[in-house]
């Protein structure tokens, strides 16, 4: 490094221990001033704990090494002496509260007082300005909970522009974005950069990754590995995956030859109503099929209705039906309940596993039986050695990673609470399962196995639907991708003729022709 | 220290509670100078807690669920007043009197259960509104008087079982409920033993299992000692048989059931279970009813025990029902609870009460005293939560060896816990 770059945080030697496990040993981590500073691992190497010591969160004193921040050894007590230094992380899951307004929000706990009280007037004048700089264009009094999520990631950025930040440390910003989104959110911490802000950016998108960092340090087992400097070393994905995972990865998917039959399921002009606004129509006059051993993608941006044609179409969990038919083998088949759609062979694997997918208080094998307890059952009573063979049956199939069965979901990393997850779905035995964004938030090693096990399930005969938000992701996997605009189906595409251009194009269609 | 944690298995809060338990009553044992272990004061004790141990059990399964139910007391008082009433003027046998009380439960439930399940009020607010509802109702239909009740649906209240059988110096039928009781802990034992071995899982140690059976079979033989040796006229209470048959059955449904795992489920994350085919409006409301019919069943067997049914019966019953499930490790935000855990949270309380009762403490001082303990309870374990310790056993277990063990939780990854503790950041991404 030149002499005359100035570092800005220097953390040495950074050591983290918690009762029986040490997340972090020795870590080494240098930000020059103005940098973007990338730092990449899988899940639970250490990252967020990392940050989690500079912030504060966990203070001085319960970890071991130096934080150099200014040239100053730091002694944080808290996150608020860390926001002091001019150090404001933004977490991968937002801090806003969902009933105040953007502005409220803004200054929440940093209230801009006069006499005593909230100065309104002027609270309402800087906002507009933060506002400007992150360019959003809401009205400051616009409740949070009517704004998107990369809206609301934007109102965070205005938070932290507000306490005159320094250096912004950005854990998975993008995760909950979609592309369009993602990019804004990218040029804004370009443009941060440009006015002398210093960030941090953990994110498992490598390609932005490698879009807009300067340099890059890898984190693997609680140990950093290496620091790349993106523009030198000429650092593309594979070089950062082999950081990650410490060997090349061949292939980002498995091989596979698809042997593809007859239609198995068919849904014929699906139209769907909003559960709460009455005339706006998430699912519109929808007429798709999947043949029998054959993965369907489907893309979409966020908020274009995947999810709600999915979670309809499966007893009809989301929205109101207005009309439309569904086949399995030819036949007509209703599902108006959960219970009937399981019964008709459908299987569902929710896009938000904490909130939707997961019963974190529960167990491996509870999980593992949940949606087909009658096949663990005599009577009315649970079958226990039933249910402890199948779930360890599974746990060694899918290779999840824990000690046992009896383990608590809460416990696992996001790859292995999937594997649960699909492990649920599969006991059910299902002709058709529908996986919503099966990859979000797992490390590259465990989304190479989740795709294989989604091609044995193909290979088997099964249906399956993909929804992902991850362009490459559908290439790499499907053998036939949909694309949804605003609930209505733009177009079908065969592996050989998709490429992220012309499925860009159908799924942006529908706004192209009405502007 | 291990072996003990090994003798009672993983779940430490709920042996830190029957630690607790036992650790109070030989307290107080000593205390009042051997005045709480004797026959005459354990049998009061249980007589005069069953309707409050047999409210828990409905309640946990509320409070799993995600719900609170504060109508018991008025609901038991209710239910009370019409069965008096209606034996008293329609001259109905006591065994149709307790049917039809059952069935007015059945009907109070259905109605608060409606309007949690399917119309979507929260509990909290239904169950106010039934406090007041059937206050009044039991007021209104009493004219405010108290109403007695025939001698032989005391029965259910302050009977006891008979002397039959040879003369032994001992209540025969108490002894062999006592003998049962010990053959079933050892069967089930060994069952469980040879079922874990059979699939390849983890089996403790003989000796574990053998001081295990030691500790338990002691305690029974010595309670079963206590009631077979009362004054004349009193041995094992027919409130307890009561109760003794509702936490069988219950702690069965709720743990080894389709329903029970229904119920833990709703409570745990009720969009999960719905998306896994769970319907969870009918768990709410099956939850609802079966609270108010266990309402209706605490309410008459209080009323056979003080032998009329009067206006200001089941006051603040509600609140000793939800303490003892609290004590008893139920979370408030649901998913997680036991039955057995709330009935020793309940005997926490009731001992409590009736052995600074026994020292002369005023009632006064005794409500102070309950309140701290129940917020200590449920402070300790937030605070062990909060810390990634694992609760009051693993601090002894640290004091005894003096250094930080490992512990359960901690680490990389702090098991999520959707309660009190759950960083607001969690609910706002969740709605975002």
């Amino acid at each position: 490094m030149a002499p005359n770059e100035a570092v800005i945080l220097e953390m040495r030697s950074i050591t983290k221990e918690f009762p029986g496990v040490k997340a972090l040993s020795d870590v080494n981590l240098k930000v020059k001033a103005g940098e973007i500073h990338a730092i990449c691992g899988e899940n639970g190497a250490g990252k967020s704990t990392l940050m989690k010591v500079l912030s504060g969160v966990y203070p001085f004193g319960t970890y071991f090494g130096d934080i150099v921040y200014q040239n100053e050894i730091q002694q944080f007590r808290d996150i608020r002496a860390s926001e002091h230094a001019g150090i404001v992380i933004i977490h991968q899951e937002l801090a806003l509260i969902p009933e105040l307004s953007i502005m409220e929000n803004i200054f929440l706990g940093n209230e801009p007082v006069r006499r005593g009280v909230i100065d309104w007037k002027e609270a309402r004048k800087r906002s507009l300005e933060l506002l400007a700089r992150v360019g959003l264009r809401e009205d400051p009094d616009t409740p949070i909970k009517e704004i998107g999520v990369g809206k609301q990631q934007l109102v965070e950025i205005a938070k932290a522009l507000s306490k005159s930040v320094k250096l912004l440390i950005l854990d998975e910003p993008t995760a909950a974005l979609n592309e369009h989104d993602s990019q804004h959110l990218l040029d804004l911490i370009l443009g941060l950069k440009g006015r002398g802000i210093t960030s941090i950016i953990i994110s498992h998108k490598l390609n932005e990754i490698e879009q807009i960092a300067d340099s890059i340090t890898i984190i693997r087992d609680g140990k950093s590995i290496e620091t790349l400097d993106v523009k030198g070393d000429g650092v593309d994905e594979d070089r950062i995956i082999k950081g990650m995972v410490g060997r090349t990865l061949e292939s980002r998917f498995p091989d596979h030859t698809p042997t593809i039959g007859e239609v198995l399921f068919e849904v014929k002009n699906w139209t769907v109503q909003h559960p709460n606004v009455p005339d706006r129509l998430v699912c519109k006059g929808s007429s798709f099929f999947v043949r029998k051993g054959e993965i369907v993608g489907f893309a979409g941006l966020m908020g274009a209705g995947r999810t709600e044609l999915a979670r309809s179409l499966f007893g009809r969990s989301y929205g109101k039906f207005v009309s439309g038919r569904t086949f399995m083998h030819g036949k007509e088949v209703h599902m108006h309940t959960v219970g009937q759609a399981i019964d008709a062979g459908l299987g569902y694997v929710t896009e938000d596993r904490k909130t939707l997918g997961l019963n974190l208080l529960d167990d491996i094998k509870t999980t593992t039986v949940s949606a087909a307890l009658k096949k663990v059952t005599r009577g009315l009573v649970v079958d226990r050695n039933r249910e402890y063979q199948v779930a360890e049956e599974y746990r060694k199939s899918l290779r999840t990673k824990s000690p046992s069965v009896d383990e608590g979901v809460a416990k696992l990393s996001g790859g292995n609470q999937q594997k649960v997850v699909l492990a649920k779905w599969m006991f059910t035995e299902p002709e058709l399962l529908i996986l919503d964004e099966p990859t979000r938030g797992i490390d590259v090693g465990a989304k190479y196995e989740i795709y294989g096990i989604i091609q044995r399930l193909a290979t088997q005969g099964k249906g399956v639907i993909v929804i992902s938000s991850e362009l490459p992701e559908l290439l790499g996997l499907s053998d036939r991708i949909y694309t949804i605009f605003e609930g209505a189906i733009t177009g079908v595409l065969a592996k050989e003729e998709a490429t992220q251009e012309n499925l860009m194009k159908l799924m942006t269609q529908a706004r192209k022709s009405a502007a | 220290m291990d072996a003990l944690k090994k003798l009672f298995g993983g779940n430490t809060r709920q042996f830190g509670m029957i630690f607790a338990l036992v650790a109070l009553i030989i307290l107080f044992q000593i205390m009042t100078g051997g005045l709480t272990l004797t026959p005459d004061n354990v049998i009061n004790l249980f007589n005069g807690n069953s309707y409050i141990l047999i409210l828990a059990i409905g309640m946990v399964l509320v409070i799993i669920a995600g719900h609170i139910d504060l109508s018991v007391g008025s609901v038991a008082a209710a239910v009370g007043i019409v069965v008096a009433i209606t034996m008293r003027d329609w001259n109905l046998p006591s065994w149709v009197g307790i049917l039809f009380g059952l069935a007015i439960g059945a009907v109070i439930g259905a109605w608060q259960g409606f309007w949690v399940a399917y119309v979507g009020i929260p509990a909290f607010i239904v169950t106010l509104a039934g406090m007041l509802i059937f206050r009044g109702v039991n007021q209104y239909i009493g004219k405010s008087n108290t109403i007695p009740v025939p001698q032989d649906f005391q029965f259910i209240g302050a009977g006891f079982l008979p002397e039959t059988g040879p003369v032994t110096g001992y209540n025969n039928l108490t002894l062999l409920i006592g003998l049962i009781g010990v053959a079933a802990v050892v069967y089930l034992e060994l069952r469980n033993r040879r079922e874990s071995k059979a699939l390849g899982a983890d089996v403790p140690e003989l000796w574990v299992a053998v001081t295990k059976l030691v500790l338990i079979g002691g305690a029974i033989l010595y309670a079963t000692y206590l009631f077979a040796t009362g004054r004349p006229g009193t041995s094992f209470p027919i409130a307890g048989i009561i109760l003794g048959l509702l936490v069988l059955l219950y702690g069965f449904i709720s743990s080894k059931t389709v329903t029970g795992r229904h119920i833990y489920a709703v409570g745990g994350n009720r969009h999960a279970a719905e998306l896994s085919g769970v319907q969870s409006k009918k768990v709410n409301f099956l939850v609802m009813m079966n609270m108010a019919i266990l309402s209706a069943l605490a309410g008459m067997v209080f009323v056979a025990r003080s032998t009329a049914s009067g206006p200001f019966d089941g006051t603040g019953w509600e609140l000793d029902a939800i303490a003892a499930v609290f004590i008893g490790g139920a979370a408030v935000t649901g998913g997680v609870g036991t039955v057995i855990g709330s009935i020793v949270g309940g005997l926490v309380m009731a001992v409590l009460n009736n052995g600074l009762q026994l020292l002369g403490v005023g009632a006064d001082m005794t409500a102070i005293i309950k309140g701290l303990v129940l917020l200590a309870a449920v402070a300790f374990d937030v605070y062990n939560k909060i810390q990634g310790r694992p609760s009051i056993l693993g601090l002894l277990i640290r004091g005894a060896r003096g250094t930080g063990g490992p512990t359960i939780n901690g680490g990389k990854g702090t098991p999520f816990q959707p309660d009190e503790t759950t960083k607001t950041s969690e609910v706002v991404a969740k709605e975002a």
